[in-house]
């Protein structure tokens, strides 16, 4: 197990800026989640600790060693892949066996027999251990292909989008299963995802990257709490974050003039009202809807999602969502008034998007 | 605009069948959702309604007439793709407009009809442009308008939002309900992701290995599964199921869960009513979703002391796995209450919110509490 660090990591590929100054700390037995869109950098940033790439400039730290000069084996990382590579001939067990009977590896029989039956009980995958990897579904193949980077007993563990490829079920129970084993092995995972409640219910810490550059670093709770400006803000969580740019005037955001004013309700941190014209945002949770009054809205769709609805509002020439009790009434077209609470609203920079009260 | 009904339709290939025994009524103007997993029969039976795919036996009748005979030109439907199908060469005004050029409408009709639609789609600005310029959302807006700007008498759309990424799917199915109010086009819209089958239908029927199980509102299928494949295949995260028996205790039912886990107080009706369907011994399993847990941070009457296991903060909310002996129940509880993993928390069923199912066929045995 060990600690991982990147100090300020430059990769271009052919004139293209893949990451800029790229610079994170992974913690011993740390589960670290990069988030980002497609193409924001975070493949490349797996291949580069992985040893599969080299960086163009800058330093990478496995346990406190700068790993710059070390090939891929030698820095005994273990990577999984949404595409599980399996050998198809091969059984489970010859499949989990056959990274621990590599030349230089020279583990006995006995202790490659021991190995193989901890990962698969850690695993439920015993009662699949003597079939062939084709015969296996989805689910059960990625476990193999878990098992198969368990087994080595490497120091870091890499993880690239290893559940995109499932079913909503399947990655939900997975997720979970993940997490519980990581829990288990004390093991340092750095796990790579476009989606953002994969990061959330996982990691320890998220580290959001666009366009090369990580965005933001903190626990799922300070990510969706503060995020740091409007592409993490609306990047992580769903519905996405609302959000509405104005002049603050006497107490109000004014969007449109004599149209579309609303109320914010409290006392503004300095930054935001010298900023003069600011992009407010609000989550969905924190968007009550009541009949009639106030700021006035139309129902546009109404989604019923079991134990809550999203409501879709048109405020103006705007939609707004908004999640409120299953049992709540709400009837399409009905005009409804909107209550923003004034505790969780989010003040950011029109031009830079970033926020202003960081 | 039209009905639709599906009357005893099989299809199969060789020996297994891919449709079995379906009976369905499409309501004229409804938003009708089939949801399953993949190779469950409902890409295949939106296909049979759209005379792409013919069937073994069976009727299908739209506006009472039977149309199995039908070529799929016949029977003026219209069908939208997951893979948006556009010419790339035509402006997106054009395209909308292709269908009608096709049936040889006036110029003033087919401007004002592709207008309108445009307008409901929210597309008016783009209408000039080539679909090489446009979003995967606006393109997938323009096939659809394609599709309505005739008045077909059902559309027929076959995951169409599935190529699209997560946040503008979620801006979709708000659109696409909303231009379906708009529209009133009876719609049948096959997916296998059921936060977007919630989220759009009138009424939802679902399918497993092409036989239907179960066909209501989102609220009834959410509420009230006919059976455990409906009951955990509705809802995220899946509802909790655990082997469970009855025994009678003072004036109370004691449901013993797993293999004697835990043993949770519930009235006293629930184990006559267990009985009365011939479930006191074995095969009984009960279902409970993640928001019908009840959790308390401090000791409470009826509520049994649990250890929390992983937490997943999602934002809004946590879930919460508690370990109840070797099982696990999954919560839903306000953000941060639990604090950390081994904490000792105590849980509780709520009895309104708990199902009953035979665990050997899987059928909900309709006992509400």
């Amino acid at each position: 197990m060990a600690r991982v660090e990147l100090r300020n990591i430059k990769k271009t590929f052919r004139g293209h800026v893949a990451l800029h100054d790229l610079s994170l700390d992974i913690g011993d037995g740390e589960f670290f989640v990069l988030l980002g869109p497609t193409g924001a950098g975070k493949t490349t940033t797996l291949r580069l600790i992985a040893g599969l790439d080299a960086p163009d400039s800058g330093a990478i730290l496995v346990g406190a060693h700068d790993v710059g000069s070390w090939g891929a084996a030698q820095r005994d990382v273990a990577l999984v892949f949404q595409y599980y590579s399996l050998y198809p001939h091969y059984t489970v067990r010859q499949n989990l066996e056959f990274p621990l009977k590599s030349k230089h590896r020279r583990i006995g029989v006995s202790e490659i027999a021991g190995r193989v039956a901890q990962v698969a009980r850690t695993l439920r995958i015993e009662h699949l251990l003597d079939r062939k990897t084709d015969q296996l579904s989805g689910g059960e193949m990625q476990r193999v292909s878990i098992g198969r980077a368990i087994v080595r007993q490497p120091r870091i563990f890499l993880m690239d989008e290893p559940l995109s490829s499932l079913d909503a079920k399947l990655r939900e129970i997975l997720r979970a299963e993940l997490k519980d084993l990581q829990m288990k092995l004390s093991a340092t995972f750095l796990y790579v995802t476009h989606d953002q409640v994969e990061a959330m219910s996982m990691g320890d810490r998220v580290g959001v990257l666009n366009h090369g550059r990580i965005v933001q670093v903190g626990t799922p709770h300070e990510i969706y709490n503060r995020p740091r400006d409007t592409f993490v803000a609306t990047f992580v969580g769903s519905p996405a974050m609302n959000l509405f740019t104005g002049a603050v005037r006497d107490g109000r955001l004014v969007v449109a003039p004599g149209r579309l004013e609303i109320p914010i309700g409290v006392d503004l941190a300095p930054p935001v009202v010298r900023a003069g014209r600011v992009t407010l945002g609000v989550r969905s949770e924190d968007v009550a809807v009541r009949p009639g009054g106030g700021l006035e809205g139309r129902v546009y769709a109404v989604e019923n999602h079991g134990v809550e609805k999203i409501v879709t509002l048109k405020l103006d020439e705007q939609l707004v969502k908004a999640t409120v009790p299953a049992q709540t009434a709400v009837e399409v077209d009905s005009a409804v008034s909107l209550i923003f609470n004034p505790r969780k609203l989010h003040f950011f920079d029109v031009e830079s998007g970033v926020r202003l009260d960081a | 605009m039209a009905d639709i009904v599906l009357r005893d339709i099989e299809k199969y290939f060789g020996d297994n069948y891919i449709i079995r025994k379906l009976n369905l009524e499409i309501r004229h103007r409804e938003f009708l959702v089939l949801l399953g997993p993949s190779g469950c029969g409902k890409t295949t039976t939106l296909r049979a309604i759209a005379g792409l795919e013919t069937i073994d036996s069976g009727e299908i009748l739209i506006d009472g007439r039977a149309v199995q005979g039908r070529q799929a030109a016949d029977r003026d439907i219209a069908f939208v793709f997951q893979l948006f199908a556009l010419y790339p060469h035509l402006t997106a005004y054009d395209n909308i407009a292709f269908p009608l050029r096709a049936t040889r409408e006036t110029r003033a009709v087919v401007d004002r009809r592709v207008r309108e639609v445009a307008r409901a789609l929210r597309i008016e600005p783009l209408l000039g442009k080539r679909p090489s310029a446009l979003s995967g959302g606006d393109m997938q807006r323009v096939a659809i308008g394609r599709a309505l700007v005739r008045r077909p008498k059902a559309v027929l759309m076959d995951e169409p939002i599935g190529a699209l990424d997560a946040k503008l799917r979620e801006e979709m199915r708000a659109e696409l309900k909303h231009i379906h109010r708009e529209n009133e086009a009876t719609t049948v819209y096959v997916t296998h992701d059921q936060v977007e089958a919630m989220a759009m239908a009138d009424r939802i029927a679902i399918m497993d290995k092409g036989v239907l199980q179960q066909v209501g509102s989102p609220t009834e299928v959410y509420q009230y599964p006919a059976n455990l494949f409906v009951a955990q295949f509705v809802g995220s995260p899946i509802m909790n199921v655990l082997g469970a028996a009855v025994r009678p205790g003072d004036g109370q039912t004691h449901l013993l869960v797993g293999e004697n886990d835990a043993i949770l107080p519930f009235p006293g009706g629930l184990h006559e009513m267990v009985i009365r369907r011939g479930h006191a011994d074995g095969a009984l399993a009960v279902g409970i979703r993640p928001e019908g847990v009840l959790v308390s941070r401090e000791a409470v009457d009826g509520y049994i002391p649990v250890e929390a296991h992983i937490i997943e903060p999602l934002g809004p909310y946590d879930i919460v796995d508690l370990k109840l002996g070797k099982q696990l129940l999954r919560c839903r509880t306000a953000s941060g209450y639990v604090r950390r993993a081994g904490d000792t928390v105590w849980a509780r069923l709520d009895e309104k919110q708990t199902h009953f199912f035979d665990s050997r066929t899987g059928e909900s045995l309709g006992i509400r509490l």
